[in-house]
């Protein structure tokens, strides 16, 4: 098997591996930033949770509709937008922190849609919702998600600003902005906009796999805003790539594969990424006279 | 005081008549217990204040009322129509994000908020003043350092380059000098005294009592309720001191509440 074969074949051959292609590729521009700022907040957990409150919304518009892309996009999004905006405001109104607050929304967010689903009595197939089907787009999920992309992408241009400084230094905002609180919301209303995107491909909960690993990869390779962002962004479209190859040769799914290559690079970042990792900070270096 | 400082004294002697600031019987709080309880007074434009008082007399909390970041739990604070623009403020510096990859030069240039907004870019001129700043704190070189590789007297300087950007017209300082060695407060109370020179009002809160006797012509003493304000000399005096030290710092749970204030309900 040659390098044609292994590498561009899959892709020249069949039309659903294209699709999925540029699926990946927009999910990985899209997530891949969101993911960075999500670490540099310390919200990486905040991700996760949130995905288990799309969970539900998503579970519910399958029950309604079926297999319908409208009724699922939009139960996941209402579901996501209550948590996420709910615990927003909770946090900002309230002496409660936003991991607590958004711990307990989706909580009940998950409680709700385990018991909508149940009420409903049917023992229905949802293994679409929890690992998405990459590999089946159609024209509609594709337009989706490379929305869910350029929406992303526009919105952190116009918002890094105040999104890096309410990051960095949220007492100097608060002195010279009132931006920080809008801003701050509809960073969260991006997170779950990319999650309802990523759930159609990957599945609610693999979607985040997208959003975390690469930023947390990146962290290894380079220090500064700019190179992280670029860095998290080659990650997620190189294991979505590398992740559809291994998915098509092997036979396994294509989901977990993708993930699970982005969680290859993780590992090997871990070991010897330059910045920080274990085997770099194990060499023996002199240090410098000044 | 030297000749430079003499004529800041008779600058700010002029516009003495402007009240930029102006308390009025106010209490600062959080959840119904007073920080800051019954505060009344008037800052004039170019004065230059330290608000002295142990730990946990509402020395930031009232920074933060003045800022508009906390609502009076009663009474008022008359501040600037656009507060936000003409007063700069430096919270004590624990709030910064230190592991967060930014360099130097960018967090000075948030200085220029005032001018570039939210979306603004950064002209020309603008890349000079940037530099000046840099250049004023001593931290020429350091423009690409990440903050997370910098001392605490660094960022304290960096912050300071900010302020000096922020050209604000009443600035406030929340411990300022706090963990730095003597240098440093050497070259950024030069800088304070450069604002005073220029008219601007600051607002200091500070422990080192020396460094206030001999910098700071004003001092207000708190103690949750204001022990005194005025000239230094007057205001830190042992009796007074020691009333502030005997200040009580447990809530009291079972307080009545405060009687309403006899002035203030009409306005």
């Amino acid at each position: 098997m040659n390098a044609y074969d292994l590498l561009i074949a899959p892709f020249a051959e069949f039309d659903f591996m294209r699709r999925a292609l540029i699926g990946v590729i927009a999910l990985g521009l899209g997530a891949g930033p969101v993911g960075v700022l999500m670490m540099l907040r310390r919200m990486s957990l905040a991700g996760d949770a949130m995905a288990h409150a799309i969970l539900p919304g998503a579970a519910v518009g399958f029950l309604a509709a079926g297999l319908n892309l409208f009724a699922m996009t939009l139960g996941g999004l209402i579901a996501g937008f209550a948590v996420a905006l709910g615990a927003g405001a909770v946090a900002r109104a309230t002496q409660m922190k936003e991991d607590a607050a958004l711990a307990a929304f989706y909580l009940v967010s998950l409680a709700l849609g385990v018991m909508l689903v149940s009420l409903r009595g049917s023992n229905v197939d949802l293994l679409h919702v929890l690992f998405g089907t990459v590999l089946a787009l159609d024209d509609p999920t594709l337009l989706l998600i490379v929305g869910v992309s350029t929406v992303s992408m526009l919105t952190l241009a116009v918002l890094w600003r105040p999104l890096v400084v309410e990051c960095v230094d949220p007492g100097f905002l608060r002195s010279v902005s009132r931006a920080g609180t809008p801003t701050h919301l509809v960073f969260l209303g991006l997170v779950v906009l990319n999650l309802v995107g990523g759930f159609h491909a990957l599945g609610t909960l693999l979607a985040v796999g997208l959003m975390m690993l690469p930023a947390a990869t990146a962290r290894f390779w380079a220090s500064d805003l700019t190179a992280l962002v670029v860095a998290a962004v080659l990650v997620a479209c190189g294991s979505g790539v590398i992740g559809l190859l291994v998915s098509y040769h092997l036979g396994v799914p294509s989901g977990p594969a993708i993930i699970l290559v982005a969680g290859g690079a993780y590992v090997l970042s871990v070991l010897v990424g330059p910045i920080g990792g274990i085997l770099p900070r194990l060499m023996p270096r002199r240090h410098l006279e000044a | 005081m030297g000749a430079e400082a003499k004529s800041a004294e008779v600058k700010s002697a002029e516009v003495k008549s402007a009240e930029v600031l102006a308390f009025r019987d106010v209490t600062l709080g959080y959840d119904r217990h007073p920080a800051v309880h019954h505060l009344t007074g008037t800052v004039n434009a170019g004065e230059l204040i330290a608000i002295c008082g142990p730990n946990g007399a509402g020395k930031s909390t009232l920074l933060k009322g003045v800022m508009g970041l906390l609502s009076p739990l009663a009474g008022s604070i008359v501040r600037p129509d656009d507060g936000r623009a003409r007063i700069a403020y430096l919270p004590q510096a624990a709030e910064v994000d230190r592991s967060f990859p930014i360099n130097v030069y960018d967090i000075v240039a948030l200085g220029l908020w005032r001018r570039t907004g939210l979306f603004g870019g950064v002209s020309h001129a603008d890349r000079a003043r940037i530099a000046e700043a840099i250049a004023a704190v001593g931290l020429d070189g350091f423009e690409r350092r990440p903050i997370g590789t910098l001392s605490g007297g660094q960022m304290q300087r960096a912050l300071f380059a900010r302020l000096l950007l922020q050209n604000a017209e009443i600035i406030l300082l929340d411990e300022p000098f706090t963990a730095l060695d003597a240098a440093t407060v050497r070259d950024l109370v030069a800088l304070v005294e450069r604002w005073h020179g220029e008219g601007r009002t600051v607002l200091a809160v500070l422990h080192d009592l020396e460094l206030v006797r001999a910098h700071f012509p004003r001092t207000l003493l708190l103690a949750r309720s204001p022990v005194e304000w005025g000239e230094t000399r007057t205001v830190l005096t042992s009796t007074n001191l020691t009333r502030a030290r005997h200040m009580c710092e447990a809530w009291d749970e079972g307080a009545h509440a405060c009687a309403p204030a006899r002035t203030e309900r009409a306005a």
